[in-house]
């Protein structure tokens, strides 16, 4: 498959097409669709209009409102401030488009194995996956492509899900838990499964994502509705300030009784260049590629909404297991009891936990050998009779003969060891408590009916991920830890991830509750979730990235998918987020801080004829009026082409608290804001001259 | 800045910083009706007044309520002037023998003293009887500075309250901000400005003989009083000598206490401030620009106090302050620096310890150059619009600070309640685009700055612009609106500018060369005064109630702090942008133009 990620921003791949969509979206309903850019638009037509007038004008010995040539100039130019504008979009969806492309040649019509009942032995009819309706019941087997998402009633098999995800590993799929979910377009590897089809053609997971992806569904977020509001305000403002111009100079003509009035080419050239074009140019690409940047990330956002609300995420939930710690627990002490050296312990230790499969298991042999370099022994030459964990006696181990050796819950060793005539020392239960206080888990051994120590199983926290969370306090985000463990347990974990908070013994009504409690103090809850249970509490939170191993119930619970199944990506999804208003708010004080050069090049200009001393303001030293008009509307156009790659891209965030953030995108964006244009339209005004 | 100004400036800065922590206390209890001495006093006044007018003070309002009471109140107020106005020929208390006053002028006076705007194009003296002033433009005085309160702490009740659909009783508010702010503070100053010299009563005007007979020349007027036209098409100008003057008296200092701490700044005598009888000594001047500001820099406190952190009042009032301390900055440079042209005619405009130098046309000696500078940066920074000095004499750039001051939406301290109101509305758009830039949902005060927000917003930024600039576009294609103009060129350009800004932001004061008591002007101002009020206060209750309605969130480290050096940078830089924005192209044909003329020499 070709990966989403390989696509260079200025590929010719990606140009060309956008260069001819940029023409189509000269349409007045595409056109409408952004009053800002509507403005320059009909202030394009109006100025073609003009030049229209003037070379007809000129062709009978008369002039127009101004010389032909310089009208021309300006027309052509406002012309590009709206290509360039459209250009902008068209980029951005042409990515998306791109990448949506890659995820459809995942989703071919394939045929499937439809069955008769919900079961391997029913009869097969052979159809293909458009016609499958939900509900329906197929075989999948080695190599058959999935035809449509679905669950798996019956069977295990191995699914590539590299379509999907871009993970080459193959996954584990099987009926029941949590591992139930398939998805249309990924191949089954080994053996079979009988999959129930959860979705009618055209609504399944992947034509959902495309759907986004490719910008058709994509709606305004709030926040973009809030701003177009503000910049439509600003439009007006602007649209009032320049259109009163010409009344106004009609009178300080007659009042100073020299020169002529402004010209409409001049007040239109005035009004495009103040209304803020470069935020209204590239605002919908900032939206379209903030969904991109998400499935760059791996994650499918079902809307807009959703990525812009991630951005504001106050309170991250995060699973215990798989998140801040690894997996599985790890033996990382042997503790002998009294009158027994360590070794002699983790002799014993070893000998109960070689044939144990379980991580905890073999995480003993592990440390046995790094300990006293107790190398694994041959079982079968021992004679070795293992003893599996059962519910009821609560212990696994082995028996060597008649030696019997047990690990188990202390509670379970000690009824074992005392019917046997042994004795449970007092030490014992005291470095069981402490190790239960440290957060981890005791495991005692007994050889023989007498207990020679336990053994610390530990939660072990995944490197860096206290970093994150630092991170993440000094975003203003708080994480909250969800665990099964009891108190203590949690507490102790919470207090080595760094965790500003944790939820011990959550059940999914306790997940539910915590979640209502946060929304009600006004804060944004994220969170992560594969598992059917998770199910209420991600259709609660405000972001809810479902894994996307996750069950179909938290896939559809979820507003986020994420591919990689990597419930840190919170994390990415947020400064995401951000950045997507980030990149809104810097272009928006950009483009107003703009206004002032703009003001300086156009209004001396302007007046030049009725009020000579205006002169005084043309603080840039430009040549003559027209060619400050040209190059101030020449700057308002090539800046937006500038800033496409920062649109796209996104302002950089970076993990700051709100005032340090601030203070730096306003030097960058408002005083930079202020400064560039006075440089750029000098240079451009210097390269009109040498042409 | 000569000495003398740093430090009348200095000593005005520190009164007002000093007054205004015990005046937001003041402020905020009496509008929760909980004053210690005056509570007993006049309580159970309050309670009489609402068994009365069958008001339950228990009752909450939603928004629209409010709105609704608001604009009734508003309107009866309207009627009752207009009326007052043209019965007061057959009414007591006229002891000059005032006739009744012309159908658009009488509008447009009620509309003006309604709004708190006072624009006056009458002469006081010479039209209103001591009933009208008293009964129909003081009480207005009281109850547009009322409305005003009443709008800004429902605003902050937005803030300050969550999770519910009401934002007070404006009946309550009114009530209380009238009887207990307004009331016991005009007694106060009325007495102090008696002290000074300030005339009180109902005599009749006095004829005195003067001791040198003077001769002047004034406009002609025909029949409808009217400028009429010499053979050169120049106003005509007749030319009178007397022997005696007469002395308009009049209940003055109770009318100027609440001129100035509502305001409002319609003069008593059309000469205003400037007149003797009004403010007669430097003391009063001074007290009656402390006044302008008093409530308003106490509001700020108030709103720190009712939001529950009153470094967010400092913050709003340090913004004000530093913008009100570079406008007077400037006002102080142009007049005292004067006009070269003069210099370069060998006149001496330099200050010394016997003349005042400067540009002292306009101006009354009494206070020279820094306190009329100051006064006129005041009352336009404010919604005052009482004057001093006449703002049609200022120099170009002396007079472009009123003018800007206003055309800002008078957020510098401002109008009693419009100030707080209308900068808290700027502060709201810097915060959303602020929040936008740390990559946020904006928020303001832990509330959500949303869709409907920015709607109501967008309205506020829009309304005096639309009626400024189209305002003044329609007058100068207009010959009734040209026909008003006193002076030709950009001066008579600046003069229409001044007019229509002055209307919109419900200021008053004006460039008093433009003949604006004629029925274009007055239909038109009182039109762009009922706007810039009512268009204004009514997206300001919407966003009260929406406010109201939200949740409030607790701020954390990912909230933009508002209390701060930033944000009070942040914030300046929001209101002189959009002025600035706005209003360049006309104020380049306006003041700027006519400065750099001056100074070229022409």
């Amino acid at each position: 498959m070709h990966s989403p990620k390989g696509l260079s921003m200025f590929d010719t791949q990606l140009i060309l097409p956008a260069i001819a969509l940029s023409f189509k979206k000269l349409a007045p309903q595409v056109q409408w669709r952004n009053p800002v850019m509507f403005v320059v638009y009909l202030g394009s037509m109006l100025t073609t209009l003009m030049f229209i007038q003037a070379l007809v004008l000129e062709s009978h010995g008369s002039h127009g409102e101004a010389p032909a040539g310089f009208i021309l100039a300006i027309s052509i130019w406002l012309w590009f401030t709206v290509l360039f504008a459209n250009f902008s979009e068209a980029l951005a969806e042409g990515r998306s488009k791109a990448q949506a492309a890659a995820l459809r040649s995942a989703k071919q019509n394939v045929p499937a194995k439809k069955l008769a009942s919900a079961s391997r032995q029913a009869a097969i009819s052979i159809t293909d996956s458009q016609s499958l309706r939900k509900g329906d019941i197929v075989l999948v087997e080695a190599g058959d492509m999935i035809p449509a998402d679905g669950e798996v009633l019956e069977g295990i098999a191995s699914v590539n899900e590299a379509a999907i995800t871009g993970e080459s590993a193959p996954v584990i799929r099987e009926s029941g838990g949590d591992f139930s979910a398939v998805t249309g377009g990924t191949q089954v590897l080994s053996d079979w499964l009988v999959v129930r089809i959860s979705v009618n053609p055209g609504e399944a997971f992947l034509d959902r994502m495309i759907a986004m992806v490719e910008g058709a569904k994509r709606q305004k977020t709030p926040n973009e509705i809030a701003l177009t509001i503000l910049l439509v305000a600003l439009t007006i403002v602007f649209l009032l300030a320049t259109v009163t111009l010409l009344p106004f100079s009609l009178f300080s003509v007659h009042a100073a009784g020299a020169g002529a009035p402004a010209s409409i080419t001049v007040l239109v050239a005035l009004v495009v260049c103040l209304i803020p074009t470069t935020i209204a140019g590239l605002l919908s690409a900032i939206g379209v590629a903030g969904m991109s940047r998400m499935m760059q990330a791996n994650v499918i956002a079902t809307s807009g909404r959703a990525v812009e609300a991630a951005g504001d995420v106050d309170v991250l939930l995060l699973d215990k297991t798989g998140t801040i710690t690894l997996g599985n627990r790890q033996a990382s002490m042997f503790l002998p009891a009294p009158g027994i050296s360590e070794q002699q312990l983790a002799d014993s230790a070893q000998l109960a936990s070689l044939a144990d499969e379980t991580p905890e298991g073999r995480s003993i042999v592990v440390l046995a050998k790094n300990r006293f370099a107790l190398r694994e022994r041959d079982l079968q030459g021992l004679q070795a009779e293992f003893v599996p964990f059962s519910a009821q006696t609560r212990m696994s181990g082995v028996n060597l003969g008649a030696r019997q050796i047990r690990k188990g819950a202390a509670s379970a060793i000690r009824s074992w060891v005392e019917s046997q005539g042994g004795k449970f020392a007092h030490e014992v239960n005291q470095m069981v408590d402490d190790i239960a206080r440290r957060g981890s888990t005791p495991l005692v051994v007994a050889d023989d009916g007498r207990v020679m120590g336990v053994v610390e199983l530990k939660d072990v926290v995944k490197g860096g991920i206290k970093e994150r969370f630092a991170e993440l306090r000094n975003m203003g985000i708080k994480t909250v830890m969800i665990t099964g463990d009891n108190r203590l347990t949690a507490a102790a974990i919470a207090a080595e991830a760094g965790v500003d908070d944790f939820l011990a013994e959550a059940t999914p009504e306790a997940k539910l509750k915590l979640i209502r409690e946060h929304q009600s103090a006004g804060k944004l809850v994220a969170m992560t979730g594969d598992g059917t249970n998770d199910a209420p509490a991600l259709a609660q939170a405000d972001v809810a990235v479902a894994m996307n191993t996750g069950t179909q119930a938290a896939k559809e619970a979820g507003n986020m998918v994420d591919l990689d199944s990597n419930p840190t990506k919170l994390i990415e999804i947020v400064e995401i987020g951000k950045q997507m208003l980030m990149t809104r708010g810097s272009l928006t004080t950009f483009s107003i801080a703009n206004d002032i050069a703009k003001y300086f090049a156009i209004i001396p200009a302007a007046f030049a004829s009725t009020y000579p001393q205006l002169n005084t303001l043309n603080v840039m030293h430009l040549a003559s009026p027209e060619s400050a008009i040209l190059s101030a509307v020449i700057f308002n156009a090539l800046v937006i082409m500038f800033l496409i790659p920062l649109a796209l891209k996104g302002v950089p965030y970076r993990a700051a608290s709100a005032a340090s953030l601030l203070r730096g995108n306003l030097l960058i964006y408002g005083v930079g804001g202020v400064v560039v244009p006075f440089v750029g339209i000098k240079l451009i005004d210097l390269l009109l001259q040498m042409l | 800045m000569s000495t003398n100004a740093l430090l009348q400036v200095a000593i005005y800065l520190a009164a007002l910083l000093l007054l205004t922590k015990p005046m937001g206390l003041y402020l905020h209890r009496a509008m929760e009706g909980r004053l210690p001495v005056l509570g007993k006093l006049l309580g159970p006044l309050e309670r009489l007044l609402y068994r009365v007018s069958g008001v339950n003070p228990q009752q909450e309002m939603g928004w629209k309520s409010y709105t609704f009471a608001l604009l009734l109140f508003n309107a009866i107020g309207v009627l009752a002037v207009f009326l007052l106005q043209r019965w007061q020929g057959s009414l007591p208390l006229n002891p000059a023998g005032m006739g009744e006053i012309s159908l658009d002028s009488a509008f447009n006076t009620a509309v003006s003293f309604v709004t708190n705007t006072n624009w006056q194009g009458y002469a006081g003296e010479s039209t209103m009887s001591y009933l009208t002033q008293m009964l129909a433009l003081a009480v207005q005085n009281f109850l547009s500075a009322a409305t005003g309160i009443a709008v800004v702490i429902a605003l902050i009740r937005g803030f300050a309250r969550h999770s519910v659909a009401t934002i007070g009783n404006f009946w309550v508010d009114m009530t209380r901000s009238t009887l207990y702010v307004l009331l016991p503070l005009s007694v106060l100053l009325a007495v102090l400005l008696m002290g000074q010299g300030v005339i009180q009563n109902f005599n009749p005007y006095q004829q005195v003989n003067t001791l040198e007979s003077v001769t002047y020349s004034q406009p002609a007027l025909d029949a409808q009083g009217q400028p009429t036209l010499d053979g050169d098409g120049k106003p005509a100008q007749e030319t009178i000598t007397s022997h005696t003057q007469t002395l308009a008296m009049g209940p003055v200092a109770s009318q100027e206490a609440i001129k100035m701490l509502g305001t409002n700044g319609g003069g008593f005598f059309n000469a205003n401030s400037a007149h003797p009888f009004e403010n007669p000594t430097p003391f009063s001047n001074f007290l009656e620009m402390l006044a302008i500001f008093l409530i308003p820099a106490g509001l700020c406190y108030a709103f720190g106090l009712m939001v529950g952190d009153r470094r967010q009042g400092w913050a709003i009032w340090t913004a004000m302050a530093l913008l009100f301390v570079t406008m007077t900055a400037v006002s102080l440079w142009a007049e005292q620096d004067g006009n070269p042209v003069l210099a370069s005619l060998g006149v001496d405009q330099t200050s010394s310890a016997l003349q005042s130098g400067g540009n002292m046309e306009g101006k009354e000696t009494r206070f020279g150059i820094t306190t009329s500078a100051l006064f006129a940066t005041i009352t336009t920074a404010a919604s005052c619009g009482a004057v001093n000095t006449m703002h049609d004499s200022l120099t170009p750039l002396g007079g472009l600070v009123p003018l800007w001051l206003m055309q800002l939406g008078e957020v510098v301290f401002g109008g009693v309640g419009s100030g707080l109101y209308t900068m808290l509305i700027y502060a709201v758009i810097a915060v959303f685009v602020a929040g936008l830039m740390i990559g946020r949902t904006p928020e303001y005060l832990g509330k959500k700055i949303e869709i409907f927000e920015m709607k109501m917003s967008a309205v506020i930024l829009l309304v005096t612009p639309i009626l400024v600039l189209a305002g003044t576009a329609i007058t100068v294609m207009l010959s009734a609106g040209l026909a008003g103009i006193a002076n030709p060129g950009a001066h008579g350009f600046t003069e229409i500018l001044y007019a229509l800004s002055s209307a919109a932001n419900n200021n008053g004061s004006a460039f008093a060369g433009l003949s604006a008591n004629t029925p274009f002007y007055n239909l038109l101002l009182a039109v762009a005064m009922a706007v810039g009020r009512f268009g204004i206060i009514i997206p300001i209750l919407a966003i009260a109630g929406a406010l109201a309605a939200k949740k409030r969130i607790t701020p954390g480290l990912g909230t933009l702090p508002t209390h701060g050096p930033l944000f009070i940078a942040l914030l300046i830089g929001t209101v002189v942008l959009v002025g600035a924005l706005t209003y360049v192209p006309a104020l380049a044909l306006g003041p700027v133009i006519e400065h750099l003329q001056m100074v070229a020499g022409h």
